[in-house]
């Protein structure tokens, strides 16, 4: 099939940013399509500036397109001006590389890294002009994936996708691209579409959620059994074994209209094994996996001589834990390629790695924004989460900052993780009064940005057995705290919205019941789910009554030990009696260490997958981390010096 | 001794014509230290590169002249040929740099010194109206004033555009016209608005862009001779 563009073209004076929509990247490919290779539509389901940077898919499509027997191409929801345009000219889904209909691919791969999107992946899937139900589509219709964080739980996503896949991408598709290629060559016969699904859910990290029966006992879940003995019962996530293995992208895609982090993006290490509880990131994606540093440093030179960007951002769950980072950092900073205009951003920052030395470094070229996520407002709380960040690691890390010339840092804030008491709220206020209090030593004007979020318990990690707060008692703690720095100058606070959470709490831990909510709040217009202008809790609140189902149940209710979890028969190589410890570890106000510097304590990734972290260096960083060779008596101690100026 | 201040004339043609201008600003920047041409920095607390850019090009619209302007640091070696197929090979299809010339460094900026712009718009054949297009055209050339709605800084007002209309003709459905960019532009959607089509009716092309100063016209930077075409122009270019 042809290109769509002429068909496209007089769609694009009409709408918003139309250069959303014609590819034309540097780094896009013009793949060339063949009787003999299976096509991938890897989509992002959101606009276009959020979807595009993201480095899951733009490394699947350059490891598809190096292979001889495929090709990837991309595409992102069409915006609703956009999607009006289409759907009123008859104008199907379409990749931005070829302009290519959806439809003509054998695969449509969707990234899932946020619950909101779910109703975005039904629209795609019906502008491709695919039936948005698995079992309503045939052997003409392309097959529908899923990968993605989401994933550790797909059940609400049940009835619309044909396959997704847990863990790393980079091997398994590889697996399915033979598997799909094959059926192809095959000529698709009617009948097929169920033997190329029973093949896939023979591959490792492959799910296939037609193959398994799911029995309820009222509104107990019982079980998720396979249907055939050649299917798993319980499906293993994927995971590479070395980085090093993998330098990819190679070629990021540099776009030409404005996107979120655009920059350089480099991955320096994979997985994370800080312990957060509310993490579901770190929890899903260990073991630990760091990039050498040498190739690191060629990534980071390589990547800023071809795209010529002025910023590189080193990236993974937590950066300044990477073994030697204040050498790499420096040795961007000095390398003469970067002409001493090259920015290096450090996400996730660990602020008891934060050292001045960093700073200083960073600060030789620009000051990229700074933000830490302290998560909680006090110390307990801190221990509860997890989140081993002492009050006077903090307070140094921002006086680091302001002492090299910013002005400005943002703190990141959970509200609602479990056992929270409104003094763990307040305490995120009084927090970021300290640090505007720290900053007025090196300044007069210094801001402190406290952003502050509803937490929603995740599957697969040890607060999954919990009861998220209510939308109004998390806009009740916003209010308490809107009140108390009402008078700070210094402190700005910026809040999720609660109803918004909510939303996220309904599909977050859904079992496959929520699947004609989802469609219901899809075919009602609920799309951009994720973009408050057009996010609405009304339809999600009455999808869920006109299916007879409670949202306090799904959402609201601790659940217990012996109780079947919609994802149990999926694994992110955790052992659930170790999940289930820490949530009792958590409840006690005990703490675990980083692991990688001290004993195994068996929570299942490393012994399960025969793998093990993988560091550049065997002994802990300076300073500590995560309780290793940290006092934690003193946690919550606040520095004398902040005392006497209260 | 001051830094070079050379001129770059470009073209934006094919689906590179829905990005922004600011869109194509960025595209510069990274295309400068892509062939690491050093730029002088502005001073500051955000030190920023030189680089100035001419008449905003309508997001949609082609364009065989554009032209930006920066200031090459001082010590810098560069050649002015090779500069042009360096830059065309690291800037998006589409954008070709046709030629690059050294100016006064007292030169006025190019939002300043430019008149006029010379545009060809191909009617969409399908158009309400276009084939009174010819007509209309003669109608408008003889009116004293040419009312329309024009929105400027988010509010709407009528304003008379007949003074900005230097030429107008069409043969078939292409529409050739001259548009004045002083005291400020007027763009061809605006002219078709005029004529009585819809703004989006046709697709708008610059071919040039012209200084008038003390009777003479000349373009910012002529186009040597024997021109060539883009060295590489491919399917995004469609």
């Amino acid at each position: 099939m042809s290109s769509l563009w002429p068909r496209i073209e007089p769609l694009l004076a009409s709408v918003q940013k139309p250069a959303r929509y014609i590819g034309c990247e540097d780094g896009a490919q013009s793949p060339h399509h063949a009787s003999h290779k299976a096509g991938w539509l890897l989509v992002y389901p959101d606009a276009y500036e959020i979807g595009l940077p993201n480095q899951g898919l733009q490394i699947l499509y350059e490891i598809l397109n190096e292979r001889p027997d495929a090709v990837a191409e991309r595409s992102y929801a069409p915006w609703t001006d956009m999607e009006a345009a289409m759907r009123s000219a008859r104008v199907p889904l379409f990749s931005v590389d070829t302009h290519r209909p959806a439809a003509d691919f054998e695969l449509i791969a969707f990234n899932l890294s946020a619950e909101l999107v779910y109703t975005n992946l039904l629209n795609c899937i019906d502008l491709a002009g695919v039936p948005v139900r698995a079992a309503d589509r045939g052997p003409e219709h392309p097959l529908i994936a899923a990968g993605g964080h989401c994933t550790f739980n797909p059940e609400p996503l049940a009835d619309f996708l044909d396959l997704v896949v847990l863990g790393d991408g980079e091997e398994v598709v590889a697996e399915i691209t033979e598997v799909v290629a094959a059926w192809k060559r095959d000529g698709r016969p009617e009948g097929s579409r169920q033997r190329v699904l029973r093949d896939l859910a023979g591959i490792a990290g492959v799910y296939v959620p037609s193959m398994y029966d799911v029995a309820y006992d009222g509104a107990r879940l019982v079980s998720v059994t396979p249907r055939f003995s050649d299917v798993p019962e319980r499906v293993e996530k994927r995971t590479i074994a070395d980085l090093n293995d993998w330098p990819y992208p190679r070629r990021q895609l540099v776009p030409l209209t404005e996107v979120v982090h655009d920059r350089l993006n480099v991955e320096i290490f994979r997985g994370c094994t800080r312990g957060c509880r509310f993490c579901q990131a770190g929890m899903i994606t260990r073991p630990v996996r760091e990039r050498s540093s040498d190739q690191v440093r060629s990534m980071v030179s390589e990547g800023l001589k071809r795209t010529g960007y002025d910023e590189v951002s080193l990236t993974s769950l937590s950066s300044a834990d990477y073994s030697g980072i204040k050498d790499v950092v420096g040795g961007i900073i000095a390398d003469p390629m970067c002409q001493g205009t090259v920015g290096v951003s450090l996400p996730s920052l660990r602020v008891d790695a934060y050292t001045v030395g960093i700073a200083s470094e960073i600060a030789k070229v620009r000051r990229t924004g700074l933000t830490f996520a302290p998560e909680g407002g006090t110390w307990r709380m801190r221990q509860v989460i997890n989140k081993l960040i002492r009050e006077e690691d903090l307070y140094g890390a921002v006086d680091s900052a302001f002492s090299q010339g910013w002005n400005r840092v943002k703190l990141y804030f959970l509200i609602g993780p479990p056992t929270e008491t409104d003094e763990d709220v307040l305490g995120i206020a009084e927090l970021a009064r300290n640090c505007v209090a720290v900053g007025r030593k090196h300044a007069n004007r210094v801001a402190v940005n406290a952003s502050v979020g509803g937490f929603v318990p995740k599957a697969q990690t040890p607060f999954q057995w919990f009861g998220q707060d209510t939308a109004e008692e998390l806009q009740r703690k916003v209010n308490l705290l809107r009140e108390d720095v009402r008078r700070d100058r210094g402190v700005a606070l910026k809040w999720h919205d609660p109803k918004a959470t909510l939303a996220e709490g309904i599909a977050s831990r859904g079992d496959r019941r929520l699947g004609p909510v989802i469609e219901q709040v899809w075919r009602r217009g609920g799309t951009f789910q994720e973009w408050s202008e057009h996010f609405r809790l009304d339809l999600w609140t009455e999808a869920m009554a006109a299916h007879g189902l409670s949202i306090d149940w799904y959402v609201h209710r601790d659940r217990s030990e012996v109780e079947t979890l919609p994802w149990d028969h999926l694994s992110a190589g955790l052992h659930k009696d170790f999940l289930w410890q820490d949530w009792q570890d958590a409840l006690a106000t005990a703490t675990v260490e980083d692991c990688r510097w001290t004993p195994c304590y068996d929570c299942g990734a490393c012994t399960g997958l025969g793998i093990e972290h993988v560091v550049a260096s065997a002994t802990p960083p300076a300073g500590g981390s995560q309780g290793t060779g940290q006092d934690l008596s003193v946690g919550g101690a606040v520095p004398v010096v902040l005392g006497a100026t209260r | 001794m001051t830094a070079h201040h050379l001129r770059f004339r470009y073209s934006k043609l094919g689906k590179v014509r829905w990005t922004s201008h600011r869109d194509l600003a960025r595209m510069w920047e990274r295309a400068f230290r892509r062939i690491q041409l050093p730029l002088q920095y502005s001073q500051g607390f955000s030190p920023r590169p030189k680089v100035s850019f001419g008449l905003a090009l309508p997001t949609g619209a082609e364009s065989e002249a554009e032209y930006l302007d920066a200031e090459v640091a001082t010590g810098a070696e560069f050649d002015l040929v090779a500069l042009s197929r360096q830059l065309s090979l690291v800037l998006p299809t589409g954008v070709d740099v046709g030629v690059v010339g050294l100016v006064p460094a007292d030169s006025r900026s190019l939002q300043h010194d430019v008149t006029s712009s010379v545009w060809s718009v191909v009617l969409d054949e399908a158009a309400d109206g276009v084939d009174a297009v010819s007509a209309r055209i003669a109608a408008t050339l003889a009116a004293e004033t040419v009312v329309i709605s024009r929105e400027r800084k988010g509010t709407r007002a009528d304003e008379d555009i007949r003074p900005g209309i230097i030429s107008c003709t069409a043969t078939e459905h292409v529409v050739l016209c001259e548009l004045v960019a002083q005291p400020r532009t007027l763009r061809p959607a605006e002219l078709l608005v005029a004529l009585g089509l819809e703004p989006t009716a046709g697709r708008a092309r610059r071919i040039s862009q012209w200084i008038e100063r003390d009777g003479a016209r000349e373009e910012p930077l002529a186009l040597p001779a024997a021109a060539t075409a883009a060295p590489h122009a491919t399917e995004c270019a469609s």
